[in-house]
């Protein structure tokens, strides 16, 4: 007990002498740094503050980021939206990556009046029918779309397997896109396997895939997963054609999955430190990423991040004042806004509209083979 | 099922139950002598696993095995000491508490230390270059695991049988009071336990990173619930319940997939459902000895 | 010195007295705290809902139940689909359609709450009619099965719980009212049950199964109603919770959600309401105080000008939190493991004795140093 009580007593005397800066406009950020989601949750904020190192300062006034982390957890993200708002009277809110964490903060911010512009939620509920959730990038359905297109038009895929881990909204909602897409397209579904957050271990349900021959597996999992299910996949003899989402785009999967990534294609969002006409914002945020990391790719989710801080700056900026109602307005007026995504303009759901980039991995190396459009 | 396919789940099943039963053995060997489940096994296992991440890029594959294994038991005994040995003589449920609060310690510690970015694991090739023989294809490390498995379970049970400290780990199993009046020192017997138990972790934490070579703070967890299940199902407190309860875990949930597909989902949820089916019609498990309730 | 009858009219009339008390404080909480403050307060009051039944199970009763986040899940849908409108379903159901006769139920949330907690009473039921049979460890590994597959069945049955969607926009009925009233409401039952003759029984079969049944005690029903019960209140707290967040889906309801309650009676103290109470204010402020050391702190410390250290920033660390929160658990374990109250109990005769407690600590102390 009176370990406790020294504990306790430490801990108050370190409260006391935290400060937080004489900043004028703050920003609350909120992100998955701890729990199951930490990897995407790490990279967003690297790309947050490198934005806010790069524009530090609006309307003459210094920015100062308040950082929460959500713990990749419903209960604490609303917890930590609400601090944001209560206790440190941010302004506006950036955060994050994962949609259910998103739907569990969006309804505090929508309560509170505060604008929040999400980095990579990109279930289409997370912004549907809210005022205050903007985000930075594309949708599912859009996102479905588009790999299901490119599979039929640019692969010639007649038959389909699907895996999804059936306990990730983003998974089960990506994949069912997808599926709609490719049926449409004139496709047939040949399986549809399932498995779990957390498993490790694929090769039942990846020995029925095979089983099937399809032509294309589509399988919107997590890199960190999906490394392993490709790897276990091609241990397992499989020759089709593997693809995936936005969430396998990492540095990682190529290290995770080895010389199983070879031909895995996967959608993203347009950005890609390798894309072959970058525009000038896109330059300016590659060159400030190996500037500031040396040691680290850029990657997609560090230039959503990224990207989000510069749609609440420009919205502040054209508000030309820190009223949470006035930047609400304009970040929904957002227009033609120059990213490292390219130019961004919100639609009526404060979706952004952007073409579908495709990546494959090739030569262990991640190639941008261009932008689609989906059907 | 064509008899290619159900061949190829038979070895998707050993390889995934192998490594269950390598796991399960820590728990067992814990339970057996203190009669608490280590919580914080899975998270020894999560060590091993970092542990030989960080080192085999200096040192040579087998040397970092060692030295992985090495200072992963040590970390057990560590955890032992200061988080379970305070607590012996205090009801169960306190330990139990002590050791829910080591997993979440050693998980958020990794995480603070590495990050939460997964890493990729060394896999030597010869281990994951598949050997395909009539349509099956089979990783060396499919025989490589079970082979492993089984020579630490006998030189395991041998330790157990044939030596003095074994002596003294059965014997503090049956009464530790007893025990302690014989003059054996209890702690160092339990020691030794948590040492060798973590040892096992760590070496299954390895295997583990070479088959699903996906390094991260929380990879202890599933596997760690799983092998638990395993050791119940087996007969908690006996190493060869253990390896059946890991083997039997492993092909009821390839199999249940291979046999019914749209199952697939409810994949995690078989190994509870072959719990509660154990608990209820062998309550000792597999094997466990019919231990009289103290109820 | 009072008599009996005016005693208990005293131990009423401060009771209802605490419950004014009470009830004004929220009142000056509401206009006073700010929101975040305010969800605290909520979250602190479902959280001794949750301990409570939790304690009712297995610091009362002596099973060692780890099922409570399934409880809670099967509360805080049924609950849900109860409350949300035949509109919001169509839009929340994107994927598959909603099972059918879920499309047009309508309920109050009051109505709601209580389904909530009678639909996880029953399914306490279902799962205690198979392994009430078993002891100790057995029962909670048991428990946390159950639990699990809960989980697994709530992911893949789509048509009824929408998956891992999960279900929003959840009208937030949970507010500081309706969560304390029925915090107090589950006090009042819980305590009544207690002091009941069935209560005795109870603490009874959990001191001595074997003396219980030989006394002529049906040992297997006794347990069953009690773990429906606990079972009854961890629906309502589940109910209330996803009212209060809004948005609920099965990765919440894991098995460290009911970790996190077993901490709370733990912490508390188990067999103690009092405790049960406290521990939840204690556990859930500190673990919200303690997201200081994920900030960034500028250090600037002189000692009487002889040395200065700073001023430098250090970087707030992500997960340092949940490192110290483990440590202080242990440390409670290790170092005061009956919990913060123990086993004792709050009774308003040990409050109006505490003035002569008092002076009579003070002379045993002190008395012979007195002149």
């Amino acid at each position: 007990m009176k370990l406790l009580k020294i504990l306790a007593a430490a801990l108050f005397a370190v409260s006391l002498m935290a400060s937080t800066g004489q900043a004028q406009v703050k920003v609350g950020v909120y992100l998955p740094l701890t729990g199951q989601n930490a990897f995407g949750g790490q990279l967003e904020l690297d790309g947050i503050n490198l934005a806010a190192g790069t524009l530090p300062e609006v309307l003459g006034q210094k920015v100062e980021l308040v950082v929460m982390d959500n713990k990749s957890d419903k209960v604490e993200s609303a917890n930590a939206v609400r601090r944001l708002i209560e206790n440190d009277k941010v302004v506006a809110i950036i955060g994050t990556y994962g949609s259910s964490l998103a739907l569990a903060g969006g309804e505090v911010a929508e309560a509170s009046k505060i604008p929040v512009v999400g980095t990579s939620c990109t279930n289409p509920l997370v912004t549907q029918g809210k005022t205050y959730y903007f985000r930075a990038c594309f949708i599912d359905p859009y996102q479905g779309a588009g790999a299901a297109t490119y599979a039929v038009k640019n692969l010639s895929a007649k038959k389909a397997a699907l895996l999804t881990d059936v306990s990730n909204d983003y998974a089960v909602g990506l994949s069912e896109f997808f599926k709609r897409s490719f049926l449409a397209l004139g496709g047939e579904i040949v399986a549809e396997l399932k498995y779990n957050s957390g498993d490790q271990d694929f090769t039942a349900q990846l020995t029925e895939i095979i089983s099937k021959a399809p032509d294309v597996m589509f399988m919107p999992a997590y890199f960190a997963e999906g490394g392993i299910i490709m790897k276990q996949a091609r241990e397992l003899g499989a020759t089709f054609r593997i693809m995936g989402g936005d969430a396998m785009d990492n540095p990682e999967t190529v290290s995770i999955a080895g010389e199983a990534a070879e031909g895995f294609i996967h959608t993203s969002f347009p950005y890609d430190s390798n894309m072959p006409d970058m525009n000038a914002e896109a330059k300016a945020f590659t060159e400030a990423w190996k500037k500031a990391n040396p040691d680290k790719e850029p990657n997609v989710n560090a230039a959503l991040g990224y990207a989000s801080y510069v749609m609440v700056l420009d919205a502040i900026t054209r508000a030309g004042s820190a009223d949470p109602a006035a930047i609400t307005t304009a970040l929904a007026a957002t227009k033609d806004l120059n990213t490292p995504l390219g130019l961004l303009t919100l639609d009526k759901d404060h979706n952004p509209q952007m073409p579908v980039g495709i990546i494959e991995i090739k030569d262990g190396k991640r190639a941008y083979l261009g932008e689609i459009t989906p059907e | 099922m064509t008899v290619e396919l159900f061949i190829q789940n038979v070895f998707n099943a050993l390889t995934v139950g192998s490594l269950y039963a390598l796991i399960a053995i820590g728990y067992t060997m814990v339970y057996g002598i203190l009669r608490f489940i280590n919580f914080a096994h899975g998270d020894i296992f999560m060590a091993g696993a970092y542990l030989i991440f960080f080192i085999a890029f200096h040192l040579s594959w087998p040397i970092a095995a060692i030295l992985a294994i090495a200072g992963s038991s040590l970390l057990g005994i560590l955890v032992d000491q200061t988080a379970y040995r305070p607590l012996r003589d205090a009801p169960r449920i306190s330990a139990l508490i002590s050791a829910i609060g080591v997993s979440f310690f050693l998980e958020n510690l990794a995480l603070v230390v590495f990050t939460g970015l997964p890493r990729p694991a060394v896999q030597p090739k010869w281990m994951v270059d598949p050997i395909v023989v009539g349509g099956v294809h089979i990783l060396p490390l499919t025989f490589l695991v079970p082979v492993v498995t089984a020579v630490l379970v006998l030189g395991l049970l041998w330790i157990v049988h044939r030596t003095r400290p074994g002596l003294a780990m059965r014997a503090i199993s049956r009464d530790i009071e007893t025990t302690r009046l014989m003059g054996v020192s209890i702690d160092r017997i339990i020691a030794l336990t948590f040492g060798l138990g973590s040892a096992l972790a760590a070496a299954a934490g390895i295997m583990w990173a070479m088959r699903y070579p996906q390094i991260h703070p929380f990879m202890g967890v599933i596997p760690g619930f799983k092998a638990f299940i395993a050791a119940v199902v087996g007969g908690i407190g006996s190493i060869q319940g253990a390896v059946m309860g890991g083997l039997l875990l492993g092909t009821v949930e390839v199999m249940a997939v291979a046999f019914n597909p749209t199952l697939s989902g409810y994949r995690d949820a078989f190994a509870f459902v072959l719990l509660i089916v154990i608990l209820l019609f062998l309550p000792t498990g597999l094997v466990g000895e019919k231990i009289k309730d103290k109820i | 010195m009072m008599t009996g009858s005016g005693r208990t009219l005293r131990n009423q009339l401060s009771t209802l007295v605490a419950i004014i008390l009470l009830a004004l404080f929220l009142k000056w909480a509401l206009t006073n705290f700010n929101g975040y403050q305010i969800q605290l307060l909520n979250l602190v009051a479902i959280n001794a809902i949750l301990a409570l039944s939790l304690n009712f199970i297995y610091g009362f009763s002596g099973m060692f139940s780890l099922g409570h986040a399934g409880f809670m899940a099967v509360g805080a849908y049924v609950s849900a689909l109860c409350v949300l409108t035949p509109e919001q379903k169509e839009i929340i159901w994107f994927l598959e359609p909603i099972f059918g006769p879920f499309a047009n139920l309508h309920t109050s949330f009051f109505v709601s709450v209580l389904l909530g907690g009678l639909a996880a009473a029953l399914m306490s039921f279902l799962i205690a009619l198979p392994i009430m049979r078993l002891g100790g460890d057995y029962l909670g590994i048991a428990t946390l099965g159950f639990s699990e597959i809960i989980r697994v069945l709530m992911t893949n049955l789509v048509p009824f719980t929408n998956g891992a969607i999960g279900l929003r926009g959840i009208p937030p009925y949970a507010n500081i009212w309706v969560n304390y009233a029925w915090l107090i409401g589950t006090l009042y039952v819980i305590r009544s049950i207690l002091k009941s003759n069935f209560g005795n029984v109870l603490k009874s079969i959990r001191d001595d199964e074997i003396a219980a049944r030989t006394m002529g005690i049906d040992t297997t029903s006794h347990r069953t109603i009690a773990f429906c019960l606990g079972g009854f209140f961890a629906g309502v707290g589940g109910a209330l919770l996803g009212s209060l967040i809004t948005t609920i889906e099965p990765k919440m309801f894991n098995f460290q959600l009911t970790f996190n309650i077993l901490l709370i009676v733990i912490a508390g103290g188990l067999g103690s309401v009092t405790g049960s109470v406290v521990g939840s204010a204690v556990i859930t402020l500190m673990l919200e105080w303690l997201r200081i050391v994920e900030y960034p702190l500028t250090v600037n410390f002189s000692f009487l000008g002889l040395f200065q250290v700073g001023p430098t920033t250090i970087p707030g660390i992500p997960g340092m939190r949940m490192v110290i929160f483990a440590l202080a658990l242990m440390f409670i374990i290790i170092f005061r493991r009956q919990g913060l109250i123990g086993a004792r109990e709050f009774s308003w005769d040990a409050f109006y004795g505490l003035p002569s407690t008092l002076k009579r600590f003070y002379q045993r102390r002190f008395g012979r140093a007195r002149p």
